[in-house]
């Protein structure tokens, strides 16, 4: 830009073309204003290399200290206790329970209330549904893990659980409401998937004599696949991911089993309880905190990276 | 949409022919199946809409018998008759306005770079947005390894104190401004940039006056969606001592803290049923105040709506 503007040094009574004093200060604030920028978004960056950075130093030692195969094949974790046990299986068990009910809830009621919100609902009912779904989606996992842990354990699991008896917490009552928590998150983001499908699909097949449902199952699914899958993975990456609802309602004890009705701890519950109670720094309590928390950063970001391909590569380009 | 099936049912009253009136079966399986279609999508709403309400109705309930003015200005306390919040309101707004006044002007800044000034298709560009997007999606939880790592402990070393949690708050909520403002400043018709350059006004200048003006409202809500998110935030204050017994409200940096949502937890999990009932009373302390937030972004977007 500046070197564009010095066209014509001005000798005697010709134009000055020169960038005057003012100018030129402008372009300079304009550079510095740029690198500013630029730094800002730098920031997010340095953050990530911080993550990494941090979480594998400390996981690398972990497993120089714990062999990979005690980690891997031992059924008992007990990291905090004398003597220390790093039998990864009942966190892993944990979480998929945990994982699995809430995306059983998500996914199917999130992509009902997306159909629901995005084909049959009217104008006025959808105006009313959308801030409540926003609603839903603020409240802080806390209030969530309150409410699993003082009212849907006690009222609904522990009364009408018919396998067996249900102690105050439960990976069900956690994995239900860490379900609710992900649902409007879920049909947000496909709604968002069926509202880019163009009306003219739906108004044909419409006239071709499909009811309602065919075209929300044989028109506007298939069209919105991948908008409705990416959903799904976030679904799956935000249940492993919860803490705080886990951590109240399924408790902290570490069990090596697949029954709904137990108490469990997950991956990231068991970071939440560790950092609780205050490691001192080096030590392989400390250190576990960080191996565990690399296996959560790694398969998160795994899941995040598959949602983000799928919506690039199978994105139906309509225009 | 049913009509033609209606005609054929007709059709094999008055003909009674044996193929149509299994047509007229299958048009009846096909209603059944569409009802039921309807009705498990109005149970879908209706599973979200029951449990905002009785979460909201019972937490209401439990909380109510500690619902006074002695909740916000007394201090936790071991003793549930005299326990309060005041500290952990302190601290969460502490907590939540310093991570506010850091993430917002750096994650709008961050936008404008990455919608204005970036040049298209570079390689370091491409990391810098996927690495955005990517961070959204990273657990809160391991927000607070990092934090425990780098900043309580390790190089920064700043203990458990206020700086350390608005920190890691900061970075918690820097990607959704970046993801919410982008979208704002997208959503500025080209032609404000181009008139505005073209009158000779320099990119920055097209920037200040015209494109982020222009984008308030989308900034606004973005920045009140993080700094709620913000202040219901608990995972990663757990690993960086928020959850210690603070009898006394932050005055600085560098001072011990707790936050809402963390004393929530502790008196949640406290073994006495007193203190559940403290639990559900800060509770609804804490919605009320996410309630005002989104009451102000309703408010600002609305009234900037209406000037243009």
């Amino acid at each position: 830009m500046a070197g564009a503007l010095t066209v014509a040094p001005s000798t005697d009574g010709a134009p000055n073309l020169l960038p005057t004093e003012g100018l030129r200060r402008r372009l300079q604030i304009e550079k510095a204003i740029q690198g500013a920028l630029f730094l800002c978004a730098l920031v997010s960056v340095v953050v990530t290399a911080a993550i990494v950075i941090s979480l594998v130093k400390p996981a690398a030692e972990f497993f120089a200290e714990i062999p990979v195969g005690e980690f891997f094949t031992s059924t008992t974790w007990a990291p905090l206790f004398k003597p220390a046990q790093f039998g990864v299986w009942p966190l892993i068990t944990g979480t998929l329970l945990v994982m699995g009910i809430a995306v059983l809830v998500a996914v199917p009621a999130g992509l009902g209330a997306a159909f629901y919100l995005s084909e049959y609902a009217r104008p006025r009912t959808r105006a009313v549904l959308k801030p409540v779904l926003e609603i839903l989606a603020g409240i802080p996992t806390v209030v969530f893990g309150f409410f699993a842990l003082y009212f849907v354990n006690p009222q609904i699991i522990q009364r009408f659980w018919p396998l067996g008896e249900v102690g105050a917490f439960s990976a069900l009552a956690a994995g239900l409401v860490v379900g609710i928590m992900i649902l409007p998150t879920m049909a947000s983001l496909a709604e968002d998937a069926m509202a880019a499908v163009p009306g003219t699909l739906r108004d044909g097949a419409l006239a071709l004599g499909a009811t309602r449902r065919e075209v929300c199952t044989k028109v506007i699914f298939p069209a919105a696949l991948s908008g409705i899958a990416a959903a799904t993975v976030l679904a799956f990456s935000r249940a492993i991911g919860e803490t705080t609802i886990v951590l109240l309602a399924a408790g902290s004890n570490p069990r090596f089993t697949l029954d709904p009705g137990q108490g469990v701890q997950t991956m990231s519950s068991f970071i939440g309880f560790a950092g609780i109670g205050d490691q001192p720094t080096g030590s392989t309590g400390y250190k576990t905190i960080f191996a565990v928390g690399a296996l959560l950063f790694g398969i998160t970001l795994v899941l995040n990276v598959i949602s983000v391909r799928i919506v690039r590569r199978f994105r139906e380009a309509y225009e | 949409m049913t009509v033609p099936a209606e005609t054929s049912v007709v059709v094999a009253a008055a003909e009674g022919d044996a193929l149509t009136s299994l047509d007229a079966q299958l048009a009846g399986g096909r209603r059944l199946r569409d009802g039921a279609f309807r009705v498990a999508l109005i149970l879908s709403v209706v599973l979200a809409l029951v449990t905002l309400f009785t979460l909201l109705i019972d937490t209401f309930l439990q909380g109510r018998p500690r619902l006074n003015s002695d909740l916000l200005t007394n201090m936790p306390s071991a003793r549930p008759a005299r326990a309060g919040i005041q500290s952990a309101i302190f601290g969460s707004l502490w907590c939540v306005g310093l991570a506010a006044s850091v993430s917002l002007p750096l994650g709008v800044g961050t936008a404008v770079y990455l919608e204005e000034f970036a040049p298209k298709g570079r390689w370091y560009i491409r990391l810098i947005e996927l690495n955005i997007q990517n961070l959204a999606g990273v657990p809160s939880v391991v927000f607070g390894i990092v934090g425990l790592a780098f900043i309580a402990r390790g190089p920064l070393g700043w203990g458990f104190t206020v700086g350390s949690g608005a920190m890691i708050l900061t970075f918690l909520v820097l990607p959704i401004v970046v993801i919410s403002s982008r979208e704002a400043i997208r959503a500025v018709p080209p032609s404000y940039r181009d008139g505005s350059l073209a009158l000779g006004a320099t990119r920055w200048q097209t920037v200040w006056h015209q494109v982020l003006p222009s984008s308030v409202p989308g900034i606004a809500t973005g920045s009140i969606l993080s700094v709620s998110r913000a202040l219901g935030e608990s995972a990663p204050l757990l690993l960086l001592g928020a959850l210690a017994f603070v009898t006394f409200n932050p005055d600085g940096l560098d001072s011990g803290y707790t936050v809402l949502p963390l004393l929530i937890f502790k008196y949640a999990s406290d073994a006495k049923s007193e203190f559940h009932v403290l639990a559900a009373a800060a509770i609804i302390v804490l919605l009320v105040m996410l309630l005002a937030l989104n009451t102000a972004a309703i408010l600002i977007r609305n009234r900037f709506q209406k000037r243009r």
